[in-house]
């Protein structure tokens, strides 16, 4: 089996072929990116507070679309690809895409629902009385099935999959099962995201 | 790849996260009118309950890796915890109060503790 190390810097001086692999260098969570979600958070407070239709409007549409095609594009495209590459690649393609990943997913779900319900409340569409209620709800229940997918399988095995990368010496295996789990769960939520597709489109088509 | 026996604290993590869930959907399906809380009060019941017991058969594991578990755990708690308050502002915005209020709080707190708790279950089976 492979044994997963770290890719040399460029300039750095060439490492001793008999110590220990150097961990990868890279940051699970990446800190910058951590004042952007602040900032994301911020406007969505003050859109929220503002309540006008065009603010929320904006984050849940603006959002929303983010979360669908990040899904889509993940699940459907990038998915299949990241499966058929070398384990040292994929190892590349890894630490550079799923630290954004930690921080851009949460921040996009919670800006869109957060968005979309007041969005609603706005609307009117979460009253039981309003003829796209059930369209409503039916939203609800498919953004359920992929928050328990994505919390339960998705998010974890990213995170696992980073960990392990963190490692001195990352086991290849687990690096396998974990990026299987994820392919998979991440190709399952994409479909899924069709059915937001046609719920989105149809409520506000009316 | 050799991995220690280890209770379904996945499988009972996502059955947890899919009552509170439901309940959830149920209680959002009709707010802001009136709303019977009996549904929403047994699936959170329910999610509780299988939470617990995730938690008793992971703390019965011997020799499991806590101090990587809680690394782990204690950062996912504060940004699912962030995450639910956010959440929780929204409802409070636009007048939640009385039952439920209380049990889409109690959601939320049942939400916030099963994330970390599979991020960190996840994380730390493979130390």
């Amino acid at each position: 089996m492979a044994e997963i190390t770290a890719p040399a810097p460029v300039g750095a001086p060439p490492a001793e072929a008999s110590g220990p692999p150097a961990p990868l260098d890279f940051q699970i969570v990446p800190r910058k990116g951590l004042v952007l979600v602040a900032v994301a958070m911020v406007g969505l407070v003050v859109a929220i507070e503002v309540n006008t239709l065009w603010p929320l409007e904006f984050l849940h549409v603006a959002g929303g679309a983010a979360w669908t095609i990040i899904d889509l594009f993940l699940g459907l495209v990038l998915g299949p690809i990241i499966g058929r590459m070398s384990i040292p690649a994929r190892i590349e393609f890894t630490t550079r895409l799923m630290p954004k990943m930690v921080l851009i997913m949460p921040t996009v779900v919670t800006v869109t629902l957060a968005a979309g319900w007041e969005l609603s409340t706005h609307l009117g569409t979460n009253l039981t009385v309003n003829p796209l209620h059930g369209w409503v709800v039916a939203s609800f229940i498919v953004v359920a099935i992929m928050a328990v997918i994505a919390l339960g399988l998705l998010e974890p095995a990213n995170i696992a999959v980073l960990t392990e990368l963190k490692k001195p010496r990352p086991n290849p295996a687990v690096i396998e099962k974990l990026m299987k789990r994820f392919i998979y769960t991440a190709g399952a939520t994409g479909l899924l995201q069709i059915a937001t597709l046609v719920i989105m489109t149809k409520l506000s088509a009316g | 790849m050799s991995e220690r026996r280890l209770p379904p604290v996945t499988a009972l993590g996502m059955f947890s996260l899919a009552l509170v869930l439901a309940g959830g959907i149920y209680l959002s399906a009709h707010l802001p009118e009136h709303v019977p809380l009996g549904p929403a009060v047994a699936l959170l019941a329910a999610s509780m309950l299988v939470l617990a017991v995730n938690v008793i058969a992971l703390s019965r594991v011997e020799g499991f890796p806590w101090g990587r578990f809680f690394a782990v755990a204690k950062w996912a708690l504060l940004a699912y915890a962030t995450i639910s308050a956010m959440i929780e502002y929204v409802f409070l915005r636009n007048s939640t109060s009385g039952g439920p209020l209380v049990v889409l709080t109690l959601s939320l707190v049942v939400f916030a503790v099963n994330v970390p708790l599979l991020i960190g279950f996840t994380v730390a089976r493979y130390d």
